[in-house]
């Protein structure tokens, strides 16, 4: 089993779940984020004072999926995350040693 | 700016005036009449004043800081509205208003003493009178926002023990005898011919006595709190962090809450400060609305222009300067000369809080002084420019001879008003730098850094503003 950790354009949320319910990926957990990465922040001026944002907001979701669906799962996320643009976002994958479904007490695959 | 009349004085004057030819009734002094009208309005205005100051300064205010501090900023808005309130009961209006030396009045209506609702406040008109029950607590809105408007220059940093105590040091030695220098005088219908006037003149305040106009307050408010705020943030020194940390605006939003609900408060201030409900009021009304805008607007147009980017908290503060500008001259200017006040002030306030704060290196957390001080100055000066009748002014009206004098003199008006500018500017200054180093050696002016990096939300009042 592998975690896939993907960091990605707010806005690009809801398009990152339609495509992995797509392809028979039944959860994902959101946390909205903030980080930087190639894409540059931004200045604010308030009056006089002039601040560099450097930290931009972005969405994480993280995702469990089997080694069999690792694959598609990622092209899913590549294909609509992508605008082309600085600051698209980054995936990570990571090993997943175990899961347990809290309710049934149910591990491994099954559980996912 | 008000006289008591005793019944029998009036009844003097009923009987004087009962055996006399039609003629010297003609020029006798008109009956003092309490118009329902002019009571209303004045009852309104006072209520569109309270409300500039809570919640309107405090919400400008609140937004500006950082979320760790908002309620410091509305507690200590609120908390100065409420003392100052009794204050001004206690001593307040009888030392700024009622008839001492030139500097301060006396105590002769301490406490509120011999006031009754039949008591009368002269207006500007002769023969025209309101209650002066109503006429004290429209005052009383002046001299409480007043010194919260110097809260602003050293936010987020001081204690509010200290506060309290700055307020009513400065309030008793600075706040009541600028209103008296500026605003006392014995009233119009005191100034029967030459002689009267010039008796009637001497008991006037010092600064009305060189001549100085003030309409609404641009010298007592805002200058006189401008100032203050300036001396404050010098003497407790800058925020831990200050250029290097993160100080934006908390919420804008409520800083634009904030700023329109001055807007529409100022209408009871300037139109107000009119005291009456007549045609003179509705050019006020014109001139702070016109004022206002075109403020807005070069704000606005010169922060595009050399900044690059139209900000909200740019058009909530060019408005703030425009306000501040069109109080001292509203009833003097004519609605295009408000427009260039506004449009001057716009651009001087901008350049004062983004290259001169900068250049000169003060911590002014929300630009007590940039604002209102330079704001003030703008507009005191101004007020002899706009006044000019050539310029679309109303001219300055003399009480002896009942007409605009003419020619106007503008260099000796000007005069008159840098002498109001300079002595708030030196008193102020003066009285707020000895308040702010007593307080300093007593109890402490400044939190601690811990307590300025925990925020004085929790620390000073044990609450937060906002809970996630």
């Amino acid at each position: 089993m592998k975690l896939i950790t993907a960091v990605v354009k707010p806005f690009k949320l809801d398009d990152v779940r339609e495509a992995l319910s797509e392809i028979g990926v039944s959860g994902v957990t959101v946390t909205e984020v903030k980080g930087f990465g190639r894409q540059k922040g931004h200045t604010e001026l308030y009056r006089g004072a002039e601040y560099v944002v450097d930290f931009l907001p972005k969405a994480k979701v993280e995702v469990a999926v089997a080694d069999t669906l690792l694959e598609k799962a990622v092209e899913a996320i590549v294909k609509v995350a992508n605008t082309g643009k600085i600051g698209d976002g980054k995936i990570f994958v990571t090993n997943l040693e175990q899961v347990v479904r809290i309710r049934t007490g149910e591990s491994g695959e099954e559980a996912l | 700016m008000k006289r008591m009349l005793s019944i029998s004085v009036l009844m003097a004057l009923a009987m004087f005036s009962g055996i006399c030819s039609a003629e010297d009734i003609a020029a006798a002094a008109p009956t003092p009449t309490v118009n329902k009208g002019d009571t209303t309005w004045v009852i309104v205005a006072t209520v569109l004043v309270i409300m500039m100051v809570i919640p309107g300064l405090a919400l400008f205010y609140g937004g500006m800081v950082r979320s760790k501090n908002m309620l410091s900023i509305l507690m200590q808005t609120f908390v100065i509205f409420a003392l100052t309130s009794i204050l001004w009961a206690l001593y307040g209006y009888s030392v700024a208003f009622t008839e001492g030396n030139a500097f301060f009045g006396g105590f002769s209506k301490a406490f509120l003493k011999g006031i009754t609702p039949d008591s009368q406040a002269a207006t500007f008109s002769k023969g025209v009178y309101i209650p002066e029950y109503i006429y004290v607590a429209f005052q009383l809105t002046f001299s409480a926002i007043t010194p919260a408007l110097i809260i602003g220059a050293f936010a987020e940093r001081v204690k509010f023990s200290a506060i309290i105590l700055f307020t009513i040091i400065w309030f008793t030695f600075s706040y009541l005898p600028i209103a008296h220098m500026v605003w006392y005088w014995a009233g119009p219908d005191a100034y029967t011919d030459a002689d009267a006037g010039a008796k009637a003149g001497a008991t006037a305040g010092f600064i009305f006595q060189k001549g100085a106009l003030d309409f609404a307050g641009g010298t007592v408010v805002h200058i006189n709190a401008g100032i203050a705020g300036l001396m404050g943030c010098l003497v407790v020194g800058k925020r831990v962090g200050y250029k290097k940390e993160f100080f934006a605006p908390h919420s804008v939003t409520m800083s634009m809450i904030g700023a329109s609900l001055l807007w529409v408060g100022w209408f009871g201030f300037n139109v107000g400060s009119n005291l009456e409900a007549n045609g003179l009021a509705t050019l006020v009304f014109v001139n702070t609305l016109l004022a206002t805008a075109a403020a807005t607007l070069s704000w606005v147009g010169a922060e595009w222009l050399i900044r690059g980017k139209p900000s909200m908290l740019g058009g909530a503060s060019g408005a703030v300067a425009g306000l501040v500008a069109i109080t001292p001259a509203c009833g003097w200017a004519g609605p295009m000369g408000s427009i260039a006040l506004g449009i001057v002030v716009g651009v001087v306030c901008f350049w004062a809080v983004t290259s001169l704060k900068n250049a000169l290196g003060y911590d002014d957390s929300l630009d007590a002084f940039g604002v209102h001080c330079i704001g003030g100055i703008i507009g005191a000066l101004g007020t002899a420019v706009v006044a000019n009748p050539a310029l679309g002014g109303t001219g300055v009206w003399d009480y002896v001879t009942n007409a605009v004098i003419t020619p106007y003199d503008f260099g000796a008006q000007f005069i008159s008003q840098c002498w109001g500018v300079g002595i708030s500017l030196v008193w102020s200054s003066v009285v707020a730098f000895v308040a702010f180093k007593i307080v300093d050696m007593t109890i402490g002016a400044r939190v601690t850094e811990a307590v300025e990096r925990e925020g004085l939300d929790v620390s000073e009042h044990g609450e937060s503003a906002y809970h996630p």
